[in-house]
């Protein structure tokens, strides 16, 4: 098989851990066949991914840190991206599947007339070509998908879909080289505002601690605030929850808001309607709370537990504080 | 100030789904309503004609009943539909769909292209980007707000924590976030008003594709097995007496599982 590129989203340097759940699973992928783990790495702080990088799979990392890529939007990154995929010859690149790698593959679909697969949740050796399997209808139906007609295949894939495992490689940097042309600087980006309160992406999230109507209103979402913290999880939300504004759209989980798939999913004070369970229902692990016995999200979860929330949760974040402690 | 933007007709999510023998959902057999999200590009395109003047014309590719949706956003005050509609066309994926809508815009006259940030059937979010990369124009995704001003438009794209401000000469493409605004109901004028109005439709010959580009032929993206989420077993359901109780054996369920 031809090498896999794994497109790499970092943070000054910082590879997520989409980068090197990506990685492994290419590694797996192309030690079966042959190939190479190709990487790349654009913006500030490229060059210093390369260590943990090495760790995950990867055989190459290309690097380019010109800032560029950080003073436009999307179209240098779909640039670059193209200038790699037909220097190296590979023709399979890996994204996570986030806002600003959801564009840039897009871009690079459009433009390389290929085809691209989103909400990737794996990706199988077929006969010497790879193929995705994807979620839809808010996980209630897999697909495989064949990429065909296309000189790459293009796969999004969900945060959590692999582990990341560790594989030291041999890793070697490489530079690569782009002028960036004055199309690429058409979206130009201004200042960043941290909003109040804001939460971390819960798209990305291993653990999710979500709250619904039952919590009566804004203040309760501290408890499960600390059952999340205890946990290593964020907060998510049903629409009821947001739509109250109790809590910011950000967290909403359902139809109309985020699908996630973390490791672990604990509902609180939701009842399960359709629309919050097609963006949550591919969760490893679902728990819930509710006082209601009869509450569809139940039909879903792996331990339903029939109580009021506002007893439960801080007893349960006590709990859990006393069992790491001991 | 003429905006086009595009709507997506997709089933209701709370309808059950039925496929057809080539995987594709049978669309005929559930009720379909406009894109949630897209009812808040329409919204934020009549807004801008309301503040700035201009036209808000709505671009459907779907099948013959996708009309409907059109109706529904031109009773919400859009000026005119282009319905593409061509049994060629069934089956497109997201890249020909991009390039299918951008055809069709070739056709018309515009300042800005809007869209929904994705469509909760397909939910790929990937039309918007490659429809302006055919296009030759930015995408400005994820905005939570917009604006316009000396020729320029800026948004807020939302960004995990807050968002960032990215501007960019227009035409440009610009999808939307929910909570960009809050869409309005069509009035009963706007209902009577909508039926008067016109609805374009073009057909596959209209856009100047070689035969391969769209529809099943055209597929890049090629579902070739479908398979229903295996029934999970019914969990355990457990009511405790206390809440201490129910912390002891959620805690159990959570360290056997190696969450602590
Ligand atoms: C087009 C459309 C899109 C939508 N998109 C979304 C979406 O993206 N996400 C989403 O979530 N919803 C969405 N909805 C809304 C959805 O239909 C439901 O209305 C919503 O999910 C209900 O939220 P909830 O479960 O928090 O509230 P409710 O249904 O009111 O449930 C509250 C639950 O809390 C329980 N409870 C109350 N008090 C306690 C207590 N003290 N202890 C324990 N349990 C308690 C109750 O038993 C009940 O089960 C959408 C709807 C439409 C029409
Ligand atoms: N068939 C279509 N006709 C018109 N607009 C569409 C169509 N498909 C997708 N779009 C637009 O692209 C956005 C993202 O859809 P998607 O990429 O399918 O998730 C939608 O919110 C619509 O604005």
């Amino acid at each position: 098989m031809a090498d896999i590129l794994v497109y790499v989203e970092h943070e000054a340097g910082q590879p997520k851990k989409s980068a090197l759940e990506m990685a492994s699973k290419a590694a797996s992928l192309a030690t079966a066949t042959g190939g190479k783990v190709l990487a790349l790495a654009l913006g500030a702080g490229a060059a210093n991914t390369e260590k943990r990088l090495g760790q995950f799979g990867v055989d190459d990392l290309f690097i380019n840190d010109s800032d560029v890529f950080d003073r436009y939007l999307t179209e240098p990154q779909v640039d670059a991206v193209a200038a790699l995929l037909e220097k190296s010859g590979s023709n399979a690149v890996f994204f996570p599947y986030t806002p600003d790698s959801k564009d840039i593959a897009s871009r690079l679909s459009a433009r390389l007339s290929s085809g691209a697969v989103a909400n990737v949740v794996d990706v199988v050796d077929d006969g010497g070509h790879l193929d995705a399997r994807e979620t839809v209808f808010g996980g209630n139906y897999t697909t495989t998908v064949e990429v065909v007609n296309s000189p790459v295949r293009i796969f999004l894939i969900r945060a959590n879909a692999f582990p990341a495992e560790e594989r030291p490689k041999d890793i070697q940097q490489f530079a690569l080289v782009y002028e960036p042309g004055p199309d690429a600087q058409r979206a130009v980006k201004g200042k960043v505002v941290q909003e109040e309160g804001a939460p971390m992406p819960i798209d990305e999230a291993s653990i999710i601690v979500s709250g619904g109507r039952g919590l009566g209103g804004p203040e309760p979402f501290t408890l499960l605030e600390a059952l999340a913290q205890e946990l290593g999880g964020v907060v998510g939300a049903s629409r009821a929850a947001v739509d109250a504004g109790w809590i910011s759209y950000a967290h909403q989980v359902g139809q109309t808001g985020r699908t996630v798939k973390p490791q672990l999913y604990i509902a609180v004070g939701i009842s399960g309607a359709v629309q919050h369970r097609v963006g949550m229902q591919t969760a490893d692990t679902i728990v819930a709370i509710n006082r209601d016995a009869d509450a569809p999200i139940f039909q879903l979860a792996d331990l339903a537990v029939v109580g009021d929330l506002f007893q439960i949760v801080p007893a349960l974040t006590e709990e859990i504080k006393r069992r790491k402690g001991g | 100030m003429n905006v086009v933007v595009c709507v997506k007709q997709v089933p209701d999510t709370t309808a059950r789904k039925e496929f057809l023998p080539d995987n594709r959902i049978n669309r005929a057999a559930v009720e379909n309503v406009i894109n949630p999200f897209d009812e808040y590009a329409i919204e934020e395109a009549l807004r801008l004609k309301e503040s700035q003047g201009g036209s808000v014309t709505i671009l459907t590719m779907g099948p013959p009943s996708a009309e409907d949706s059109i109706r529904k956003a031109l009773a919400m005050g859009a000026d005119s539909g282009v319905l593409v509609t061509d049994p060629a066309l069934e089956g497109s994926d997201a890249w020909s769909t991009a390039l299918v809508l951008s055809r069709a815009l070739a056709r018309l006259d515009y300042d800005l292209v809007m869209t929904g940030m994705e469509s909760t059937d397909a939910r790929t979010g990937l039309v918007p980007a490659a429809l302006a990369e055919q296009l030759k124009l930015a995408s400005l995704t994820y905005a939570s707000r917009v604006e316009i001003a000396d020729g320029k438009v800026r948004v807020n794209r939302q960004i995990p924590g807050g968002y960032q401000e990215v501007e960019a000469v227009y035409p440009a493409v610009v999808s939307v976030v929910k909570g960009v605004n809050e869409p309005r109901y069509p009035s009963l004028k706007g209902i009577m008003a909508a039926k008067r109005k016109e609805i374009q439709k073009l057909g596959f010959s209209d856009l100047d594709l070689p035969a391969d580009s769209a529809g099943k032929t055209g597929e890049k993206a090629k579902a070739v097995e479908v398979t229903p989420r295996p029934e999970k077993p019914a969990g355990e359901v457990i009511r405790p007496d206390s809440p201490e109780a129910a912390a002891g054996a959620i805690a159990d369920f959570l360290q056997a599982h190696k969450f602590i």
